[in-house]
């Protein structure tokens, strides 16, 4: 039978009588735990905040038409070329309507699946900005302001002036700040802007839109989507695209998959249209793991040295022990509790400096434009890194505690008196 | 009664030259009796004794401890029984340096895990007392005497109330004013406490006083 608590107290003994290897020791684990906990944290929440960028701006499932040659070419259809094989050269896209058919009763229809947080609709027309002399090609998105703002925080783009003031009239306009920067206008200028048919509509700027990235700023801005229909001559079905959020953003592929068999049109998820961006997400992940484990595998082999060193100090006493009546295993785990404690107690002081760094750079001031909002660095605390921290510190500890415990384990205590 | 029965023993060091050290010994030891081993060095003593007190398990022959084979139990079973049935002295008192003179002994006695740890302090206590060094009590194992060390170890191998103290050459490096109080010592634990000892030694006027006296010659006993 184990007596544990004999055990305990040697290894106590052992710990406390060489304390400053024992400190070094569990430093070595600390700074391991404490730096992958903060890099964790920190990596992390710099991740979840350029994620929530894609993920608040970016429709779950975008539904449009895409232009693009037939399938079916005209031949396949005449009978008398049935058993023959068709060669046609330079096929061209046959044009289509960019607008989607019975946008309204899919939306209707979108809106009623349960999944389905919201689908609202969105009119994107090619114009000119009209200044002076010079015409500016850019974007006008017909949007319905306040739902926008709701699904997808445009709010958080508006630079001034607000969607508010967009939904209440009908023929203001809220420009890219890049666009506005060009023409030199801001809030409650008047500019005019051509159709591509080149019908010339006055409006008013309600605000100034800022995503952050310049070439969207330069081209890119907002009506509501009745004036755009209006400037376009169509009627009120006239809709190019239909931005869907759902509950679970897991089952956009799915979802997705469905609405281009239903419907006939191309609904595009966000997990391909942001696939790059998954890509630079775990690569983050990646690396931060690999720093963290280089650190933990370094802290590792301090505590190795420091247990190997130990036990050759300690020859004399294993011989004592075994001659005492110490088993070997009783012996082996003298020095295994000895790396345990050693990797609980650094380890639980690396979650204390993980947490108080983490937090310390979570109120450190950082501003960019690219991310509104954003006033101090970004970082995520998530206990389940602590988890990870300690458990990792004990089994790394122990890892490094066994080799030099089974060496305990198996000296000849015959040996070691003879050699005395 | 036999409390010790070597039969067979032999022994052979295989490295660097193979080497019979140990050549068919028998012999046994009755409860109650004070024996010692002499003969020259390299005779092989501290070799058979290394084999009498468990230690080692590399030899033939047979072993018997209160009349049980001892010879083929595992590591752990045979842990257990240097632990309650066997006291060790060594020449160089084998003290752990980082306790203090009562833990020292007190730690086979804990290992047992039979009694509570406040009757193991006083069976510590009290061995100390019969050692005369109770006043050394409290004081780091280190920082004790050369023959305050061989009394703190002979205490610790008293504790657990053992079958039979082995040790090999206790005197040896003592003054003969320390030795002879260590004879004494064991001469008392043999007569009142009907303890056995198989003590080497050295020393002729320490042998002549033991009850017997084994001698070894090239790996033989020869009486
Ligand atoms: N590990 C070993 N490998 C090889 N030979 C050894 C080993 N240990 C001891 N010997 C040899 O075995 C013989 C017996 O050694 P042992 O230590 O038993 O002698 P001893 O009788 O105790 O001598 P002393 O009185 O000097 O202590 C010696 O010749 C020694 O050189
Ligand atoms: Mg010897």
């Amino acid at each position: 039978m184990i007596q544990w608590k004999v055990i305990f107290s040697i290894s106590k003994t052992h710990l406390v009588t060489r304390l400053k290897q024992t400190i070094t020791a569990m430093l070595g684990v600390t700074f391991g735990i404490g730096a992958y906990i903060t890099l964790m944290s920190f990596m992390s929440g710099l991740n979840q905040v350029l994620d929530d960028v894609i993920l608040n701006q970016t429709p779950h499932i975008q539904i449009y038409n895409e232009i693009e040659p037939s399938k079916k070419q005209p031949i396949e259809l005449f009978d008398k070329f049935k058993n023959n094989v068709h060669v046609v050269h330079s096929i061209k896209p046959k044009f289509t309507q960019k607008k989607i058919h019975n946008a309204l009763p899919m939306i209707n229809y979108l809106n009623k699946d349960k999944r389905i947080k919201k689908a609202i609709p969105q009119l994107k027309a090619q114009i000119f900005y009209i200044s002076g002399s010079i015409e500016l090609a850019g974007n006008l998105v017909g949007i319905i302001p306040l739902e926008e703002a709701e699904m997808f925080n445009l709010n958080d783009y508006i630079l001034k002036g607000s969607l508010q003031e967009l939904q209440n009239l009908d023929n203001g306009i809220i420009l890219g700040s890049g666009a506005a920067s060009k023409m030199s206008v801001n809030v409650n200028d008047k500019i005019q802007v051509s159709t591509i048919s080149g019908d010339v509509f006055p409006l008013k700027i309600v605000g100034i839109y800022q995503s952050g990235v310049a070439a969207v700023d330069d081209i890119q801005s907002f009506a509501k989507i009745k004036t755009v229909q209006r400037m376009m001559a169509k009627p009120e079905n006239y809709i190019t695209n239909i931005n869907v959020k759902l509950h679970d953003i897991n089952i956009a592929p799915e979802i997705s998959k469905k609405l281009t068999q239903l419907f006939d049109v191309y609904a595009l998820d966000i997990n391909t249209a942001n696939a790059q961006f998954e890509t630079g997400s775990s690569i983050r992940n990646l690396i931060t793991y690999a720093v963290s484990i280089t650190l933990l595998i370094v802290a590792g082999f301090g505590i190795y040295n420091i247990l190997n060193m130990l036990i050759y100090e300690k020859m004399n006493d294993i011989a004592i022990l075994k001659a005492i009546g110490f088993s070997g295993t009783d012996v082996q785990y003298i020095f295994l509790i000895q790396a345990i404690i050693i990797g609980f107690i650094g380890g639980v002081i690396g979650m204390v400096a993980g947490w108080s760094i983490s937090y310390f750079i979570s109120t450190l001031p950082f501003q960019t434009d690219g991310i509104p909002g954003l006033k101090t660095f970004p970082v995520l605390f998530s206990w389940w890194y602590y988890v990870i921290g300690i458990a990792f510190a004990l089994i790394s500890t122990f890892f490094a505690g066994y080799l030099p415990s089974l060496k305990a384990k198996k000296i000849d205590a015959v040996k070691i008196i003879r050699g005395q | 009664m036999k409390i010790l029965e070597a039969k067979n023993i032999d022994k052979y060091f295989r490295k660097p030259v193979d080497f019979h050290v140990l050549k068919d010994i028998n012999f046994s030891i009755d409860k109650g009796k004070f024996v010692s081993i002499m003969g020259k060095s390299g005779s092989g003593k501290s070799t058979l004794l290394y084999i009498l007190s468990t230690m080692d398990t590399d030899y033939e022959g047979e072993l018997y401890l209160n009349n049980e084979l001892i010879t083929g139990k595992t590591e752990k079973e045979l842990s257990i029984i240097r632990n309650k049935e066997i006291g060790f002295v060594f020449q160089f008192h084998y003290l752990l340096s980082d306790f203090s003179v009562i833990e020292n002994v007190m730690l086979p006695a804990k290992k047992l895990g039979i009694k509570t740890l406040e009757e193991i302090k006083e069976d510590a206590f009290i061995n100390l007392k019969k050692l005369g060094i109770e006043h050394l009590e409290n004081k780091k194992a280190s920082q004790v005497s050369g023959g305050e060390k061989q009394r703190v170890a002979i205490a610790r191998a008293l504790i657990n109330n053992p079958s039979i103290i082995m040790g090999d050459e206790p005197t040896g490096n003592l003054d003969s004013k320390n030795a002879d109080n260590i004879f004494n010592i064991f001469k008392e634990l043999s007569q009142k406490q009907n303890l056995s000892l198989l003590i080497v030694t050295h020393d002729d006027d320490f042998a002549k006083r033991t009850d017997r006296i084994i001698t070894m010659e090239d790996g033989k006993i020869i009486n």
